[in-house]
């Protein structure tokens, strides 16, 4: 079954980031590259995106001819994804731990972040006949 | 282009000799995960030349020939690391022409491979990977495609299933009759894994993975023929054809779901039923009845059945009440209930789905919902019914069946 980890920041998460030292950033950066690479060497791997900062985010809808009309304010409590990983897993205590590992990516001073990651189910067309 | 018709039987063959060849080499060199690399690549060879250059006389002894070169190779790049000592016993390995004699052996190395792809040890996950791989003949990249992950973590999560089986020193050797019960009935339950996710993907996108399917009913039907005797066995066999047989009524051109009552009967397989009972009735008079053959019985008296008004539903009743007394699966207490619906009427299979309210496997399983709204619909409460189908609708993670309870909410919704 597979999981998407979604890791989740508010626009404030994002500027905090920006603010970390060369070192922080670095040990970071680090461990989403040695994170990214366990996943693979266990097996569990199927897809991983870092996003664009919010930034730039545009809220989007069709306009009554199609054409898009784009919308960029957003409250301040808003949360933006920063990132995923998608993993194909046994049962969901698997992507439960998973998920924990990464949210204890280290911040600043290298104490873990604990930032939390969202756990959805992604559909499939698997159904256990039950037996 | 010549070679184009050659294809689809090279491939069948390469399969079938997959598990013959690796037996022959594992208990040549003993080392089941180089061995296993070895017979992949001479397939993989096989599959190149052949076409072009037509067959070899002796396919099997030429598969083996390669994968005893690659095998030499393999330990000789090895044994330079560790030194020579070992050249010797590569050299005989590579001359030594391939044992012809141990033919008759290929079904219990089938066999003996078998249980080791599909060893406790391992992940189900795991197990079914290295089944498809090593006795199924399948390439890395068609189980990837299969299972909808990069063949990158395929790779991956095979080459990790060998080494748990090289760490856990299992010899290639039959296991002990005591403990051959157990392992065979792991090797039954990964067989049935793999039906399953064939079977249970339906729309147009994963057609492909209904290929699994068949090749679970291939494995366990070679399984059979090994061990005839074993009812279970065959039980699941005739399980996987009765209920393999409705395939094509099973869901819209659209990829809708269909259940079994509505169901364009003249579109199941009748042969394949007929063989799934013929091989169901040698097997009940023999004695012992599992839990395999119990399904297979509930499905073959659903697919006997030329209406679904014909179900004769007190005999399913009596199968489910036996299959309940041999296994505390909650799925099957559900599926006890919507049986004692039809017999009893909706309002005692209401009451026995409270009883699983507190079960903790089944409490939050979207089945439980669906099931609930089925009877309640039944039972004529049709606002509570929709509530239950929009409940499952929200809990379950397979896509065509949250689309299909969503329509079952929606049709009494109005």
């Amino acid at each position: 079954m597979k999981y998407i980890l979604m890791m989740n920041g508010t626009k404030a998460n994002f500027a905090e980031y920006a603010k970390w030292s060369k070192k922080d950033m670095e040990a970071n950066v680090a461990f989403m590259r040695s994170f990214s690479k366990q996943l693979k060497d266990e097996g569990v791997f199927v897809a991983t995106e870092g996003l664009g900062w919010p930034d730039q985010a545009k809220l989007v809808r069709a306009g009554k001819d199609g054409a898009p009309i784009t919308d960029g304010v957003f409250p301040e409590s808003k949360e933006f994804l920063a990132g995923y990983w998608i993993v194909d897993v046994d049962n969901p205590e698997q992507a439960y731990k998973i998920a924990a590992r990464v949210s204890g990516a280290p911040g600043p001073g290298g104490v873990p972040g604990n930032m939390p990651i969202e756990v959805r189910q992604v559909l499939g067309s698997h159904s256990d006949l039950g037996l | 282009m010549t070679a184009q018709p050659l294809e689809l039987p090279i491939e069948h063959m390469l399969r079938e000799l997959t598990p013959q060849v690796l037996g022959l080499v594992v208990r040549r060199f003993r080392d089941f995960a180089a061995a296993e690399d070895a017979v992949q690549e001479a397939s993989f060879a096989a599959a190149m030349q052949w076409p072009r250059e037509g067959l070899p006389e002796n396919p099997r002894a030429w598969l083996t020939q390669v994968a005893y070169r690659r095998m030499a190779d393999h330990i000789r790049s090895e044994s330079a690391r560790r030194r020579r000592e070992n050249e010797a016993a590569i050299e005989m390995g590579q001359l030594a022409p391939p044992v012809e004699a141990a033919r008759e052996s290929d079904q219990d190395d089938t066999l003996i491979l078998l249980f080791m792809c599909c060893h406790p040890a391992l992940t189900p996950a795991s197990a079914i990977a290295l089944t498809l791989r090593a006795v199924g003949g399948l390439t890395t990249a068609e189980i990837a495609h299969a299972f909808l992950v990069p063949e990158a973590t395929m790779a991956q999560r095979i080459s990790r299933a060998k080494q748990s089986i090289k760490d856990s020193g299992i010899p290639f050797e039959m296991p002990t009759s005591e403990e051959r019960v157990q392992r065979l009935r792991a090797v039954l339950h990964v067989l049935y894994l793999i039906f399953n996710e064939g079977y249970t993907s339906s729309s147009g996108r994963d057609l492909r993975r209904a290929d699994l399917s068949k090749e679970a009913m291939r494995l366990t039907w070679i399984v059979h023929q090994v061990q005839p005797d074993d009812t279970e066995v065959a039980g699941l066999l005739a399980l996987m054809l009765l209920t393999d047989a409705r395939r094509l009524a099973r869901t819209s051109a659209a990829g809708e779901l269909i259940p079994l009552a509505q169901q364009e009967r003249a579109l199941w397989d009748r042969q394949q039923i007929a063989e799934g009972v013929a091989l169901l009735s040698t097997t009940l008079p023999k004695g012992s009845v599992g839990p395999y053959q119990l399904q297979a019985a509930i499905s073959a008296v659903h697919d006997e059945a030329s209406r679904a008004e014909d179900t004769d539903w007190p005999q399913i009743l009596a199968l489910y009440e036996l299959l309940r007394r041999m296994s505390d699966n909650p799925i099957v207490a559900l599926n006890h209930a919507i049986a004692t619906a039809m017999v009893h009427g909706a309002t005692k299979g209401l009451e026995l789905l409270d009883a699983l309210k507190d079960d903790a496997r089944v409490a939050e399983h979207h089945r439980l919902d669906a099931v609930r709204a089925h009877l309640l619909e039944l039972a004529g409460d049709l606002e509570a019914a929709v509530r239950h189908y929009r409940a499952a609708a929200a809990k379950t993670a397979n896509w065509p069946e949250r689309n299909y309870l969503l329509s079952q909410a929606a049709r009494l919704s109005g």
